[in-house]
């Protein structure tokens, strides 16, 4: 049988019907609902008089636009307040399950997909939502979709989809101190760009993605679309088996059993033939920082802020200029040193349990340094609970960061949580565009124990510079 | 779904790479429930804090308040899965995006609500544009029939590539759900299968 790579395998066992385009009307396994963009979905549905095809494999939560603040109910931001009634409501005629302010399970959409074992290996899974690809770590097809394809996986629990490229990022040597999962995918950005990945899946492979525990690969695949890759995961293996058994949803028993020794042909073949491959060499890579308005301007913490007058093309001349003078950084400096404003730590790329163990290792002992207003905000409630059974609320709220209930907070800054204009912000989430974090804000992006550091710091540091907790 | 076959108007032009779908629509419009998405296009770029416009942004300039073609730079409609961007768009009067790329969804989304995106080499989009009746009427025609844009009283214009059942769905209006449904026999054939194949796919946290 000719060799496969992963992602044609998974393609292959989801396919009902070749259509005449030469695109596959493919089988959704999973379908996860938030509730910023489905009211429209269920709207058009409702006008068509036709159900949910398959409720039973939807699932939703609210976390865009919901409060993270302490006590929060569905009316603190009061701009959610419809958005959040609208995904109930609708939840409750289709006959979805959703997890719901108040539910210990309420999370982002992506930190609660794989926790609760919703995310299977082998699964094809879509969300209207372009961090999708975050739910790759664990093995299955996974990419964001808009609002019009939800309302189609709604009605047919299908997608209409082209066979994508398949590029394969093979990572080899190993992480120094202080490196991150976050610090690798964002060297990855700067190294290919933000259009690399248009049209492709991209599988991420090699001994340094393999010795990653499962939380660490959820974040590499989180920021596929900052690659421009719809869709990024890694083979799953005893790590992800081990991780998911016992979880909410995943197969339990002889299914469980059955399950396994089916993903375990979920691998690419040897020979399997890639439209493009890259070697990484992880022995290069620094803890990373962002210095302009798209993931892709990112440095290691020591190297320069690039000068634009050394840049041939017009455009990305232009490009450099602009970011520069919008973050407010200086050409050819480096980054260390730059003062912060605030520090945020939560996201579906770095809101999960190992994200706050590792801020809290750099937080312990210390404070958050004066003028700064630092943030942290638990992917989901039960890592929220996991962290104060292991007493890391206390250390973030002893060294003066906030602790904050589950959402996406200052990420997508639709909740009420965002930055002033002018001010400055170092986060652990995916996005550092012009105003994403509120109107005219600025956004480095980081991992966590590099924002951890910047925060009780009050500047941009290198985090390889603390040595250890101070207690 | 709304047909696409000919448009002719003006083209605003933003040469920027990287025009996220965060810029298109920031996500204040978006939370701003029942609030008119054409009005927030763009809506940090276009408007002073206050809200009043800042005149330097294209689309508050004449005769770029009535574009119905943009053209942009590489990677256009990258980042967020938001179709909202699509839809304040087609809320300011936008019915076609021109650029050299797009990013994946934005462009999939583009097609489900009829507007148009063309992918153009920046060489042959810097024609269109140096074009002298460009230059001095700032109009384009667009035909999808027969995959060109050209410049009215100019050239004969440039020609474009796009997938022929993507241009089909375009000319005919079809509905991406109803084309599906038509197969709702084979989808229920193959949930049947799969489900004695993968059975723990169909039953979330069940098993003996």
């Amino acid at each position: 049988m000719t060799p496969r790579t992963l992602v044609d395998k998974i393609w292959d066992n989801h396919v009902i019907r070749r259509l005449q385009s030469g695109a596959d009307l493919l089988h959704v396994d999973r379908h996860l609902v938030h509730e910023m963009t489905s009211h429209r979905a269920f709207d058009s549905l409702r006008k068509r008089g036709i159900g949910v095809q398959s409720p039973d494999l939807t699932f939703a939560a609210v976390d865009h636009i919901v409060a993270t603040l302490p006590g929060r109910g569905e009316a603190t931001n009061p701009a959610g307040l419809p958005f959040i009634r609208m995904w109930r409501q609708n939840c409750e005629e289709f006959g979805i399950t959703r997890f719901d302010i108040g539910d210990p399970r309420q999370g982002i959409v992506h930190v609660v997909g794989p926790e609760l074992g919703i995310d299977l290996p082998g699964c094809t899974l879509v969300c209207g939502d372009s961090h999708t690809a975050s739910n790759g770590g664990l093995g299955a097809l996974a990419w964001g979709i808009g609002s019009s394809e939800v309302e189609h996986v709604l009605a047919t629990q299908t997608i209409v989809q082209t066979r994508p490229k398949r590029m394969r990022i093979w990572f080899e040597g190993a992480l120094g101190a202080g490196v991150s999962a976050k610090d690798m995918i964002l060297y990855v950005i700067g190294k290919l760009g933000t259009a690399a990945g248009v049209g492709y899946a991209v599988e991420y492979a090699g001994p340094a993605i393999q010795a990653l525990p499962v939380e660490s690969r959820l974040t590499i695949c989180n920021m596929s679309i900052e690659l421009g890759a719809r869709a990024g995961l890694i083979a799953p293996d005893e790590v992800t088996f081990a991780w998911l058994k016992g979880r909410e949803f995943a197969p339990k028993g002889r299914a469980w059993d059955a399950a396994v020794a089916d993903w375990r042909d979920l691998h690419s073949d040897d020979g399997a033939v890639f439209d493009r491959e890259v070697t990484i060499d992880c022995t290069q890579i620094a803890p990373q920082v962002t210095w302009g308005t798209s993931p892709q301007d990112v440095v290691g913490i020591g190297e320069n802020v690039p000068d634009p007058a050394a840049i041939d093309d017009p455009v990305r001349r232009a490009a450099v200029e602009r970011a520069i003078g919008y973050i407010g950084v200086t050409a050819g400096r480096p980054l260390d040193g730059t003062p912060i404003d605030y520090a945020f730590i939560g996201s579906c790329t770095n809101g999960r349990f190992s994200d706050l163990v590792a801020a809290a290792e750099v937080a312990r002992g210390r404070k958050v340094a004066p003028g700064v207003i630092a943030l942290v905000v638990p992917g989901s409630m039960q890592v929220r609970q996991a962290a104060i059974d292991a007493g890391l609320d206390k250390v973030f709220l002893d060294a003066g960061f906030e602790w904050r209930e589950a959402g996406c907070s200052m990420c997508v800054a639709g909740n009420g949580d965002f930055i002033p204009p002018g001010k400055r912000c170092i986060a652990t989430s995916n996005r550092n565009f012009e105003s994403r974090q509120g109107p005219g804000s600025r956004t480095h992006l980081a991992s966590p124990a590099s924002v951890a550091a910047a925060a009780v710091s009050g500047r941009i540091v290198d985090v390889r510079t603390f040595s250890g907790s101070k207690s | 779904m709304d047909k696409f076959t000919t448009l002719t108007g003006t083209a605003a032009v933003m040469p920027l790479e990287n025009i996220n779908t965060d810029a298109i629509i920031p996500v204040t419009w978006i939370v701003n429930y029942g609030r008119d998405l054409g009005e927030g296009l763009f809506g940090v770029w276009r408007y002073h804090a206050d809200g009043t416009e800042r005149t330097e942004f294209v689309l508050n300039q004449a005769p770029y308040r009535d574009a119905c073609i943009l053209v942009g730079g590489r990677n256009f409609g990258c980042g967020s899965s938001r179709e909202e961007a699509v839809w304040a768009l087609l809320g300011f009067g936008i019915r076609c995006v021109i650029a050299p790329s797009f990013g994946d969804i934005f462009y999939e989304n583009s097609f489900k609500n009829a507007l148009l995106p063309i992918r153009m080499a920046q060489e042959d989009i810097d024609v269109l544009m140096r074009d002298p009746a460009f230059v001095a009427g700032a109009k384009l025609v667009v035909d999808l029939e027969t995959c060109r844009v050209s410049v009215p009283g100019g050239s004969n214009g440039i020609a474009f590539d796009i997938d022929p059942a993507r241009r089909e769905a375009l000319l005919q209006g079809f509905d991406h759900i109803d084309l599906t449904r038509q197969h709702v026999d084979e989808i229920a054939a193959f949930q049947a299968a799969d489900k004695a194949r993968r059975p723990w796919v169909h039953a979330p946290g069940k098993g003996e």
